[in-house]
């Protein structure tokens, strides 16, 4: 018993209750913010919220543990399956379709984790693109179960009634998500303060190095596997409200590697890298979406132009933020620090970028 | 007192002259000659509509050319005066044919764009979407592009109509046509599996009572050949087809390469001979082309796009050379120019200052005629459903279709009737007046 709550003990950083505070000061700034703007704009911003979710997740998973996968999507599609399923005929308490949601999709993360800590590299990719393709075709397999192409719609969830009868769906529909969201911030990063973290990234580093340390790496990587099917079924479980639909279209391969690609923009490994790569995902092609008809240009290129800007940005910022937007930022703010303490600098203004300030 | 209730009389016939003053002001701002900004999308000087349309993705060939085709017919309304003086703005998102990308895009078109309505969106699994949430805030969804009879459902969506004729009614047609020509031979099915394929059938079995073989596809496999084995061995000599262009034309080749050639009836969406001729030699690397379609039964509700010396053919292919010369004049192009043009009469017919409500009112209430199609429209206070029949066409040797028979009429469960009304010509401006 004594073991049990030391063990939990160890989960719990010193960090935590900073973080619980700057999370808590972070919801009170973005919801004065929401209430500011307009429908639409909080209907992205729940975007950026639930997209947060999912990339924080996988970012856990590839970035901190090394494990690819291309089938987050697939994942999500479970979270959002159990959402609609649940909705269909009854009316449940979001709070438990949201957790609901998330065993259902963290169940199946497990059952495949336990596969995935078998393979490495390209078979671990293909093995988790296998996932992304084909789970969505069982939506249509089964039809009458999962409303085949056409989907379940989802009602969206309704505002109380306290905030009056004019609050617009969309803004309430944001603040659930970034109260998710940040929830969900706070438990990861006090994970990956911990020990449990720390387990993580010696694995990703060096498998056989872990072992002898006494890291049980299959155990480790599975553990990883399922609580990123746990952020990916909360994420899908919020994006089936978002959407007001689930239909296999919306979770194809497509999304697996939105999610991928918003990870790398944003930066490998952090959770604030997840947050920046949403920001990427929802506004970039929020953005262009109406250049094809505002632009008078031949439909063959205007129609291709929003899937043409996603790509370029996606290459320029590759070019020039390799390590991703976080990385990138980090590495300004450090430049800066290093200028402003310019006279003590030892090595002719040389960056030593694993301790930029030079501490 | 009674001096108290005098004066009370006299305010409240003061009242009452001044309710009738300011209605009479109200009932006289529809037939003002000054523009307002009636209703959201409405300006003095601008009409501001919305649409999503496959653009990119799987259904984007062919179907891609209709939004520019429907814009380009507003160009050369607002070029030639508009509607009312204001100019008609097109905003058409691309949703790549995924459902879910449609309900991202139609919110941007309703909290961003703030369009006064929402014109021929694509797709039933797409619009399906978005159907409720359009009713909801009671934005005008007119004239889907898609023949689902889901459109028609006025208790619960009272601001979606649809256009094109509806499968069932469709099916219904064709199904008469094989029991009146092609009695005695054996029928097969071939169609999609979603409601655009089963709402076919359901018009098609209200015709036929015995079918060799029902067979079945889904968009995302494009392997056709147990399908087409499985109606060869049944002997069916006749296969109805519910299928988009780009199965009908893998259909055609599997049943060709099987050496197996009934006779093809296909659903007016999937029949486009440029669009089919295009496919068949893109998937058979050359090989064939437009000779696999010679014999096909097919049928139309707008004129056919060969038909030079129809007026409205005149007018559209007038229209494509001068604004969207870039793309190829085909039935998608026809289609998009007879929808906005649709629009334009039912945007006039709803006055000067049209709201939200005033137009749906206008489309229940005021019977619109004089469109290009070969039916009339059904628009009325219970039937939200657009051209209400088709005309059966065969396909000849020089890839023309030349129409068979008179245009018929029907409902999805009514009886069906032959129509006897002379089809319009468009008038002279080519705007509806």
């Amino acid at each position: 018993m004594p073991a049990a709550v030391a063990r939990w003990r160890s989960l719990v950083t010193p960090m935590l209750s900073r973080h619980l505070g700057l999370a808590l000061g972070a919801f009170i700034l973005l919801l004065l913010l929401s209430s500011q703007i307009g429908a639409y704009d909080d209907y992205n911003l729940a975007a950026v919220a639930i997209f947060a979710i999912a990339t924080a997740g996988l970012n856990l998973l590839t970035g901190v543990n090394g494990q690819l996968s291309l089938g987050h999507g697939a994942l999500m599609a479970v979270g959002a399956y159990s959402t609609s399923l649940m909705l269909r005929g009854h009316d449940l308490p979001l709070i438990l379709v949201l957790l609901a949601s998330l065993a259902a999709a963290s169940l199946v993360g497990a059952v495949f984790g336990v596969a995935a800590a078998r393979l490495r590299g390209p078979y671990l990719a293909g093995a988790t693109l296998a996932l992304a393709v084909g789970l969505p075709q069982i939506a249509t397999r089964y039809s009458h179960v999962f409303g085949g192409e056409e989907g379940l719609t989802v009602p969206p969830p309704t505002a109380p009634g306290w905030l009056g009868a004019d609050f617009p769906p969309e803004r309430w529909l944001a603040w659930i998500a970034i109260a998710a969201a940040l929830v969900t911030m706070v438990l990861l990063d006090n994970l990956l303060q911990s020990s449990v973290g720390r387990t993580f990234k010696a694995v990703r580093d060096h498998e056989a190095a872990a072992a002898l340390a006494g890291i049980n790496v299959a155990r480790t990587q599975v553990i990883a596997f399922v609580i990123s099917s746990a952020c990916a079924g909360l994420a899908g479980s919020l994006f089936a409200y978002w959407a007001g639909l689930t239909a296999p279209a919306g979770f194809g391969v497509a999304l697996s590697l939105q999610l991928v690609s918003a990870i790398v923009i944003g930066g490998l490994g952090s959770l604030s890298g997840a947050v920046w790569g949403s920001i990427v995902l929802v506004y970039v092609p929020a953005l262009t979406s109406g250049m094809a008809s505002s632009l008078k240009l031949p439909s063959a290129v205007g129609n291709n132009l929003p899937l043409l800007i996603y790509g370029a940005v996606l290459v320029v910022a590759m070019l020039v933020v390799p390590d991703g937007i976080d990385g990138g930022l980090r590495r300004l703010f450090a430049l800066a620090r290093a200028r402003l303490a310019g006279a003590t600098t030892n090595h002719k203004g040389v960056v030593d970028w694993d301790d930029p300030a030079g501490s | 007192m009674n001096t108290q209730i005098n004066q009370m009389t006299t305010v409240m016939s003061r009242v009452a002259i001044g309710c009738a003053v300011a209605l009479l002001a109200a009932c006289g701002q529809s037939t003002s000659t000054t523009n307002t900004a009636s209703a959201p999308g409405i300006t003095a000087s601008e009409i501001k509509i919305g649409s999503t349309q496959p653009l990119t993705g799987p259904a984007a060939p062919g179907y891609s050319e209709i939004a520019p085709a429907a814009n380009a017919y507003f160009q050369y309304v607002n070029a030639h005066g508009g509607v009312f003086g204001r100019k008609i703005t097109y905003n058409y998102l691309d949703d790549g044919y995924n459902p879910t990308t449609t309900s991202s895009v139609t919110r941007k078109l309703v909290l961003e764009d703030k369009v006064f309505a929402v014109f021929n969106a694509l797709g039933t699994p797409t619009h399906l979407a978005v159907v409720d949430y359009l009713n909801s805030e009671k934005v005008p969804d007119l004239f889907v592009a898609s023949g689902c009879n889901c459109w028609n459902d006025t208790s619960n969506h009272p601001y979606t109509f649809g256009w094109q004729t509806d499968y069932t009614i469709e099916g219904k047609i064709l199904g008469q046509y094989i029991q009146q020509n092609l009695a005695g031979k054996k029928v097969g099915y071939f169609y999609q599996n979603d409601e655009f394929g089963l709402d076919g059938v359901k018009g098609l079995d209200q015709q036929l009572s015995a079918v060799a073989s029902r067979q079945n596809y889904v968009p995302t496999n494009t392997n056709v050949a147990p399908q087409i084995s499985a109606l060869q061995a049944s002997g069916a000599q006749v296969v109805v087809s519910f299928s988009i262009p780009a199965f009908t034309a893998l259909a055609l080749l599997t049943a060709a390469k099987y050496g197996y050639h009934p006779i093809w009836i296909v659903s007016n969406v999937g029949s486009d001979v440029p669009t089919l001729t295009g496919l068949l030699k893109k998937f058979s690397q050359g090989a064939v082309g437009s000779q696999l379609l010679t014999g096909m039964v097919t049928d139309a509700y707008l004129p056919l796009v060969t038909d030079a010396s129809n007026p409205w053919i005149t007018l559209f292919k007038g229209i494509h050379d001068q604004y969207i010369s870039s793309l190829p004049w085909d039935g998608n192009v026809l289609y998009g120019m007879a929808a906005a043009y649709t629009f334009v009469q039912a945007i006039k017919a709803a006055g000067r200052n049209p709201t939200r409500s005033g137009l749906v009112h206008t489309l229940e209430t005021t019977k619109l005629s004089g469109g290009p199609g070969l039916p009339p429209y059904g628009y009325s206070s219970g039937n939200h459903l657009g051209y209400l029949g088709v005309q059966v066409a065969t396909i000849g040797a020089d890839g023309n279709a030349t129409t068979v028979g008179p245009v018929y009429t029907s409902s999805d469960s009514g009886p069906i009737n032959q129509y006897s009304g002379t089809p319009a010509t468009p008038p002279s401006s080519g705007i509806p007046s």
